[in-house]
């Protein structure tokens, strides 16, 4: 009688939230558990909301771009090529070649400086705390370069309907020229550092399992469900900008656990060097803007349009409604990380507790965009 | 083991290499030309007064709300020193609440704002608001620094 009176257990609450050191962002997720496992999972999000959408009604239609980056603030370059190519084919006009070499360059490197964070955040959440500062010191190259280019580390505001804001600056293609093989050396050097690192291995290696099956029914996209093994990238799928004429690779994982999330991730990060680089092997000269109709006002014709691209997060897609005015009539964003933070359910059942960050971690989300 | 150690072999070889980082107040990095921080106001100095009109036209568009533009009559109209007819009266922009997205500068029609290096606004006191002068003096020191003219490239974009 005794015995059992004391072996009774309760679910304990366990809060992860804004305010915590292991989250991420301002997510924070009410955590059931029962002894060492996880029980059920309660999220709350919002702290970040900001009214995105309803902001871009109110605003002229390239004004809402600074609005974009702030979105998803790690991939800005991305969410702005969106919703450029959005009010492109509204309009009906295409940028100059010399544009769209230079916003995949962009778009690129951003999707390189994206990963980077997640690579030092996600060895962060594991307990190292080394390849945070590598990570760091990767991005840094890469800010400064973009700083030179747009004039912002990381609100742009650099694409335009029809273009750029303006022309790439002086010696841009040789300095990226002579930085690549930095790059390169800082993706292996990070991955030196982690991959084959049996603490590392064994914190990750079938930690968050996510099958294909689950990953497409919660509408999963991006490195998440390329982990999963689903070949599924919007890159190749709907093919977008100059994406068809290069030459690249999606990776995709096996088992959908933590470790090939990450691996995934800096597999992107290669290929994304490799687009690059054919991408400054071709850029041609010539103007950076097609003219657009401006006076007396930037306007765009009344249609309405789905746009995706594939963000490091996945598959950002925006909704666009012209009804011909100044402003946009609706802006409705398809955010890549609000659909993969819906599979935070199924990976963190019956897993460690001391495995949950890592699980979140891995997914890599944005909030900025969850909540927008 | 082994991967541990090869990692350890990363991080030795590290120690040997120059820092990237600075001690921020005491040194400071490059900042890149097209450097975007707070806006300032251009001073013609061929008629000796400010480009900016008054118009409001970077209020009206300013995302954050936080310029304040007044106009009034130029008196050197009047004398026939200047083809201004209006002049900015008071211009303050609050940089508390300026995120330096250069919209201002890209709908001004006069090229008379410009996105200046000056970026620092941690201080004593939260009450951050430009006024004319320290506007006129943000672009004075940003153009003395980077030897760059009056006159916009990137005018008139959005
Ligand atoms: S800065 Fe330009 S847009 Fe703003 S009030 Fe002056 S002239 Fe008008
Ligand atoms: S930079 Fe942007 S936020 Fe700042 S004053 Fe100009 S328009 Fe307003």
């Amino acid at each position: 009688m005794t015995t059992e009176r004391a072996l009774r257990t309760v679910d304990m609450h366990i809060n992860v939230g804004p305010q915590h050191p292991a989250t991420h962002g301002v997510f924070r997720m009410v955590l059931e558990v029962d002894g060492e496992r996880v029980a059920g999972c309660t999220p709350y999000i919002g702290y970040l909301h900001r009214g995105f959408e309803k902001l871009a009604e109110n605003e002229e239609w390239q004004e809402v771009i600074i609005h974009l980056d702030r979105t998803d603030y790690i991939s800005q370059f991305n969410n702005e090529l969106c919703y450029a190519m959005g009010m492109e084919r509204l309009l009906g006009v295409e940028p100059p070649e010399r544009a769209e070499y230079a916003r995949v360059i962009l778009a690129e490197l951003n999707r390189i400086v994206s990963h980077m964070m997640f690579y030092g955040a996600f060895g962060a959440d594991v307990g190292a705390l080394t390849p945070f500062l590598y990570a760091f010191r990767e991005r840094e190259r890469l800010q400064r370069l973009f700083e030179a280019v747009s004039g912002a580390r990381l609100m742009h505001f650099y694409f335009r309907a029809g273009g750029l804001k303006e022309d790439l600056p002086e010696g841009f293609a040789d300095e990226l020229r002579r930085m690549l093989p930095a790059v390169q050396h800082g993706i292996d050097e990070c991955d030196r550092l982690l991959t084959q690192n049996e603490v590392f291995l064994s914190r990750t290696v079938g930690v968050g399992k996510l099958a294909a099956s689950e990953a497409i029914a919660y509408g999963c996209s991006g490195p998440v469900l390329r982990a999963s093994g689903v070949r599924e990238d919007v890159r190749r799928s709907d093919p977008y900008s100059l994406y068809p004429t290069l030459d690249f690779d999606v990776p995709v994982g096996k088992n959908g656990d933590c470790f090939d999330r990450y691996w995934v991730r800096l597999a992107e990060m290669r290929e994304s060097v490799r687009i690059v680089q054919q991408c400054l092997d071709r850029l041609p000269e010539g103007p950076i803007r097609t003219p657009v109709p401006r006076y007396p006002h930037f306007r765009v014709e009344p249609g309405e349009i789905y746009v995706h691209t594939e963000n490091p997060r996945g598959d950002y897609g925006l909704y666009l409604v012209s009804k011909g005015g100044v402003q946009p009539y609706r802006v409705k964003l398809r955010s890549p990380c609000f659909c993969n933070l819906m599979a935070l359910g199924p990976m963190l059942r019956d897993s460690y507790l001391a495995d949950a960050v890592v699980i979140l971690g891995s997914l890599d989300i944005v909030l900025g965009e969850v909540d927008r | 083991m082994l991967g541990v150690l090869k990692g350890l072999v990363t991080t030795w070889k590290t120690h040997w290499r120059a820092p990237v980082t600075v001690q921020y107040p005491d040194e400071r990095l490059p900042l890149q030309p097209r450097y975007m921080g707070f806006p300032g106001l251009m001073w013609d100095a061929e008629h000796d007064e400010p480009f900016c009109t008054g118009c409001q036209v970077c209020m009206r568009y300013c995302p954050t709300g936080c310029m304040f533009v007044e106009m009034k009559d130029n008196p050197k109209f009047a004398t026939g020193e200047s083809k201004r007819r209006k002049i900015v009266a008071d211009f303050t922009i609050n940089l508390s609440r300026c995120i330096s997205c250069s919209i201002c500068v890209e709908v001004c029609n006069f090229e008379a704002i410009e996105m200046t290096h000056h970026h620092e606004r941690a201080g004593y006191y939260p009450d951050q608001v430009a006024g004319l002068p320290t506007l006129f003096q943000m672009s004075a020191d940003h153009r003395a620094g980077v030897g760059q003219k009056p006159g916009h490239e990137t005018r008139n974009l959005l």
